[in-house]
């Protein structure tokens, strides 16, 4: 029996790692009259794969059975594979006693398909409700709406799940087409905007009735996977974008694809596209957070993000008509947009200047990269580099840095947690 | 030049700004009772720990300064590196000494980027600890984690898992400081084990204190951790980044384990690339 937990775990585990969304972020549940857990404010990585990967929550799969047969998936029915599945109740002590050691900020549950759609729909929010009624349980738990599911229990399971996501996967429907021939486009988009409907019908009765039930606090995020297909970025940030404005997702996750079958609908590639994928995310935050619009980062001509810079370099290169900008004169929105400047930083200059005239010594001490921010900003009038230097020149001197020696650019490029600004 | 000394607790050192105040005597340097003057020349003044002081100073602050910044003056006692005090006295003084309010946001000055900054360091350790205390079952029912962080952050993470774990008994011991936090199901108090358990700074607890399921559950998240990675996508240095392998000691995932985790051979190599790695 023991064996089998362990054993169970490793099959289930192993084929949900794949999802790439580990954020327990956005919660509001507070641990009222003494129960186990809070899932207030920001999520916690208790731990990172060695891949560099946040390690939040309980990711596994109910069951790797599944009556469908998408291209990219493990867990697709041709697929020789080990195959198990967990009972609820065995989900729900795994995922107390993992919280109780401080393992963990709660539970990510999704599933293969058994039977049909709303049989393995019940067996997730069965293991929610338990957890919250039975073990006044405070955590952060986050379930995957199966596609096709009703949607009354898509509703249930909003009253004990923070968060619920639907994974669209492939950015067009007729990539879907070819790869997941069983799924479409309608399918995914209608629990959506359930999901969102009573997002919004919960917000207003809040407003009236303070004791209305909450519905999955924390939103609905999506997953989009990157590299199988040929959409372009920009397809794939337009598509995102129309998520965040009609859907109010919280998150679109950019999952780029790993090779996990064999099948001649797909590409053959020997490594994840990681720096892409990075690039995917280094957009979508600007667009959410620094005010900037997709067609400004990626249009007709260019509709693929560099892979080479940062798309914020990269737009201010292309704009540098708009540059130099005075750092203590020039307004917040625009010192955002400069490289080598992140919201803090900016706001920290806005705050600092106040103060005192900023010197380029305040600028290095208050964390802006002025390695790559000197080519667009002045201070007191003056500017950093006695030189003009040209397009190509500037990104040369970014890249491999300004002694012109190739330093180690895949390296650094893969660094996931370069600042984006 | 002056020399003055306290009892090492935050009320002493708000005493001792308190006091320079009072004579006017700017201190050189202050260091804990016992501490040896830094030259012959030196005045030394022994301040008694005052509470109606130290709160004095403490609310003057308040008055004066952001939660955040007002906080980081705590946090840059708890930072306890050499040289905090006088850091402590100077940042004061820069507060009570400028007409404006908001001065904790003028970075161009040293001592208030130096706050700052150390602010920054005390959160990133007390949310390393938050993330990074592994608790393990006794058979008397008492989850008990070990910890050793770089900075004094116990006092930071009490009410994060107060609220957390309102309904198990728990006890976070520094075993670097040798004091640690108790909770009984009803509230907090600070402690120091007279005699630790048995490999407890070793964050190998003894088998026959553990309550029987722990090394089951100890095993299910070490599979659990192995099987999450992604082999494919392997970054040791963005690993390292974010769990330096100064904490790793007391992480049940980087304990040893009975047997290795190889990733499940779910995976169809494609025969091309098969080709390609050979
Ligand atoms: S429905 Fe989900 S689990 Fe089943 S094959 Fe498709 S992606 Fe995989």
């Amino acid at each position: 029996m023991q064996t089998s937990l362990v054993e169970k775990l490793r099959i289930l585990a192993d084929s949900a790692k794949y999802d790439v969304s580990c954020s327990s972020s956005g919660g509001k549940r507070k641990n009222e009259g003494k129960g186990l857990g809070n899932a207030e404010g920001m999520g916690i990585c208790h731990s990172y794969t060695e891949d560099g990967r946040c390690v939040s929550l309980l990711k596994i799969l109910l069951t790797n059975f599944c009556i469908f047969d998408c291209a990219y998936c493990v867990s697709r029915k041709s697929n020789d594979v080990k195959r198990a599945a967990f009972t609820v109740q065995e989900v729900v002590d795994l995922t107390i006693n993992f919280y109780r050691r401080n393992y963990i900020e709660g539970l990510f549950l999704s599933s293969g398909i058994f039977k049909n759609a709303d049989y393995t729909m019940e067996r997730l929010v069965r293991v929610a409700k338990k957890l919250r009624k039975e073990h006044n349980f405070n955590g952060y738990i986050h379930l995957k709406t199966i596609p096709g599911a009703s949607e009354e229990l898509v509703k249930e399971a909003g009253l004990y799940a923070d968060r619920l996501s639907v994974n669209i996967e492939l950015p067009t429907e007729q990539s879907l087409q070819t790869l997941a021939p069983e799924k479409n486009f309608k399918e995914v988009l209608t629990p959506m905007g359930h999901i969102k409907n009573q997002l919004v019908l919960v917000k207003e009765e809040k407003k009236l009735f303070k004791s209305t039930p909450s519905f999955a606090p924390a939103g609905q995020s999506t997953q989009l996977i990157v590299g199988a297909t040929a959409e372009s970025d920009r397809q794939i940030l337009t598509l995102a974008d129309g998520l965040y404005q009609n859907y109010q997702l919280k998150r679109v996750y950019y999952s780029g694809y790993v090779p996990v079958v064999t099948d001649s609908r797909l590409p053959i590639i020997s490594t994840p596209p990681i720096i892409r994928e990075n690039r995917l995310y280094q957009a979508d935050w600007l667009v959410r957070l620094y005010g900037f619009g997709v067609n400004e980062l990626v249009d007709e001509q260019n509709p693929q993000l560099d892979l080479q810079i940062d798309p914020k370099l990269a737009w201010a290169l292309r704009n540098r008509h708009l540059f130099p900008l005075e750092i203590n004169t020039a307004e917040y929105e625009l010192i955002l947009r400069v490289p080598g400047i992140g919201i803090k930083s900016a706001k920290k200059i806005v705050a600092a200047r106040r103060f005192a005239h900023l010197t380029w010594e305040h600028l290095r001490q208050i964390g802006v990269v002025l390695k790559r921010a000197k080519y667009f900003i002045t201070c007191g009038g003056r500017s950093l580099e006695t030189r003009e230097w040209d397009e190509e020149a500037i990104r040369r001197r970014i890249i491999f840095g300004e002694k012109g020696s190739r330093g180690n650019l895949w390296g650094s490029q893969l660094d996931l947690f370069q600042q984006a600004g | 030049m002056h020399f003055y000394t306290y009892d090492g607790s935050f009320e002493g050192l708000l005493t001792v700004v308190f006091e320079a105040y009072e004579r006017k005597a700017w201190p050189d340097q202050i260091g804990r009772e016992g501490e040896a003057p830094p030259g012959i020349f030196a005045t030394h003044l022994f301040v008694h720990t005052d509470e109606a002081k130290a709160k004095r100073v403490w609310e003057g602050l308040g008055k004066k300064l952001s939660r955040e910044a007002w906080e980081n003056v705590y946090k840059a006692y708890l930072w306890e590196q050499p040289g905090f005090e006088m850091l402590i006295f100077r940042f004061a003084r820069l507060v009570f000494s400028s007409q404006q309010k908001g001065v904790e946001e003028n970075f161009a000055d040293a001592c208030v980027q130096k706050i700052a900054a150390i602010g920054k360091q005390m959160f990133r350790e007390k949310h390393r600890m938050e993330a990074f205390i592994r608790f393990q079952r006794t058979q008397d029912g008492l989850f008990l984690a070990p910890i050793s962080p770089d900075f004094n952050v116990l006092p930071l993470i009490i009410t994060h898992f107060e609220k957390r774990y309102a309904d198990q008994p728990w006890l976070i011991y520094d075993v670097r400081r040798q004091y640690g936090a108790y909770y009984d199901l009803e509230r907090v108090s600070l402690v120091s084990l007279e005699e630790a358990p048995r490999g407890l700074r070793q964050g190998h607890l003894s088998p026959d204190i553990l309550t029987e399921v722990e090394p089951l559950y100890q095993q299910l998240w070490q599979t659990y951790f192995d099987h999450v990675n992604i082999p494919e996508r392997k970054n040791k240095k963005l690993h390292l980044r974010h769990m330096p392998k100064r904490y790793w000691k007391y992480l049940t995932e980087k304990k040893p384990r009975q047997q290795a985790h190889q990733p499940i051979q779910n995976k169809q190599v494609p025969t091309k690339l098969r080709q390609l790695s050979r």
